[in-house]
């Protein structure tokens, strides 16, 4: 609770956002956890935003700032699609994200991460983090959690994943950042989509891995209690 | 113009020299306690979280202690001050048992121990940085009090501190009874605990769950909750309204 800290720096953000690329597309990775100072005030929101039937947004922030971002985008790529005839490219998509995000950065607090698939360059990510820098990378992490993260992709990202693997690193990820950050919490959603289209998933909170110092979930102490004990040991 | 600096004596605490001596804020904090009286005794609950700041950075501290032969002592708040607190009391029950007159010091006696401790310190604006639950059994007299940082305390049938307060009390007002079984308190307890862990960020999920009755008292081991997330709402939020939060 640092009163004197430096107003200048970036506010830390509530939130763990990922986004993939593999061989054929991309996957986009977040937590669930909406949070008004320490009370969890959603606790399975969606974070993963659509902006096209082949491009998404990952947001993380301000919630109000990255959902008006979000929906500018999606009007102005709607009426974009009209008037060129064919689906958007992500890296437009990414390009109207960057536009708002800069002209307004002394308004609006918002990280986000642009993910999706078009016909002229495959799959792609587009990370466009505070100030409306545009930045685009193989993969891209974002949010509070994912300053627990950065260690983990140094070592584990590698070019040229399949679309399980691919998947499989971004739910590993984001509930290893939900068991340190206590702003990223809840169930891990991911979207992943390629020249097929795109397919939602949902990975509640009970069915992810443990980490050290995690136990198995109980329904109640008394079934602890109540259980058999082991066997005593004969030597 | 050339003003001579007014000279602290060494020991005082106002000046810039002393602000180093001065709890401003917290660094490793523990999260809610939450205890209610049941047919026996006390139950007491909290988590094993031990945060720095955002981070959830220690995650099997004990932040439930017994006191002496009657008292069990919950902590929330910066966890260094808890083990201070924790010394004082140890050198509290020695004394008491130097006496060796056969008499021990019971729940409300710590309680009011622990009230002054709390209090003198707020008044010299160096709290110890904690919320406090006290709870135990003495000649059959349950007792169940709790004292904050700046000294506020007082006894109920139930109590929480921190974010316990807002969530756990009106689970508590509502479903607390006199008598409560064992089976019943401990079920209670896992509900209020179940709501903080949804809904406290600095809430992890690995709990004990602690019991003092006339006989002793026990402390579980370590264990964690079930959570339930399969609400058809919960899978597709954004179905009626893209954008959503």
């Amino acid at each position: 609770m640092d009163l004197n800290m430096d107003l200048n720096a970036p506010h830390s953000m509530g939130t763990t956002i990922i986004g993939v690329t593999y061989n054929g597309g991309v996957v986009l990775g977040a937590d669930s956890r909406t949070s008004t100072g320490m009370y969890v005030a959603n606790r399975a929101s969606d974070k993963i935003t659509q902006l096209t039937d082949n491009v998404y947004v990952c947001r993380s922030g301000s919630a109000a700032d990255s959902q008006l971002v979000s929906d500018y985008v999606r009007y102005f790529l709607h009426q974009h699609t009209i008037q060129l005839g064919q689906p958007a490219t992500v890296k437009v998509a990414a390009n109207l994200i960057r536009l708002i995000s800069y002209n307004n950065k002394n308004m609006l607090e918002t990280g986000l991460i642009v993910g999706g698939w078009d016909k002229y360059e495959g799959g792609k990510i587009y990370g466009i983090p505070l100030g409306g820098t545009l930045i685009e990378q193989p993969f891209a992490i974002g949010g509070s959690g994912s300053s627990y993260l950065y260690g983990f992709f140094d070592q584990a990202w590698k070019e040229g994943m399949t679309k399980d693997e691919a998947e499989q690193l971004v739910v590993k990820a984001v509930s290893l950042a939900i068991a340190r950050d206590g702003a990223s919490g809840g169930v891990v959603r991911t979207v992943v989509i390629n020249s097929e289209g795109v397919t939602r998933n949902f990975y509640p909170g009970d069915k992810l891995q443990l980490w050290h110092e995690e136990l198995e979930p109980q329904n109640s102490l008394l079934d602890i209690l109540n259980s058999p004990s082991p066997e005593p040991m004969n030597i | 113009m050339n003003f001579m600096a007014s000279k602290q004596p060494e020991n005082s605490l106002l000046g810039p020299e002393a602000d180093s001596q001065r709890t401003l804020y917290p660094y490793v904090t523990g999260t809610s306690v939450v205890a209610l009286k049941y047919k026996d005794g006390i139950l007491m609950a909290a988590d094993m979280g031990g945060s720095y700041g955002s981070t959830l950075r220690y995650k099997s501290v004990e932040r439930m202690k017994p006191i002496g032969k009657h008292s069990l002592l919950g902590a929330s708040g910066e966890i260094s001050d808890f083990q201070e607190i924790l010394r004082y009391l140890d050198e509290l029950i020695l004394y008491d048992n130097m006496w060796d007159d056969g008499n021990s010091l019971g729940p409300k006696e710590v309680h009011n121990y622990l009230t002054r401790v709390m209090y003198n310190r707020r008044n010299k604006f160096n709290p110890l940085w904690n919320s406090l639950v006290l709870g135990g059994v003495k000649n059959g007299q349950k007792y169940l009090g709790t004292v904050s940082m700046i000294g506020v305390n007082f006894e109920d049938n139930h109590v929480a501190t921190g974010f316990g307060n807002h969530l756990a009390r009106p689970i508590l007002r509502q479903e607390w009874h006199e008598n409560l079984s064992y089976e019943d308190g401990v079920r209670l307890l896992e509900k209020c605990m179940r709501v903080l862990l949804y809904r406290d960020r600095s809430a992890i999920n690995k709990l004990q769950i602690a019991k003092i009755t006339e006989e002793g008292m026990t402390i579980s081991q370590p264990y964690s909750l079930k959570t339930y997330w399969e609400f058809s709402a919960f899978a597709n939020p954004a179905q009626g309204a893209v954008g959503t939060w």
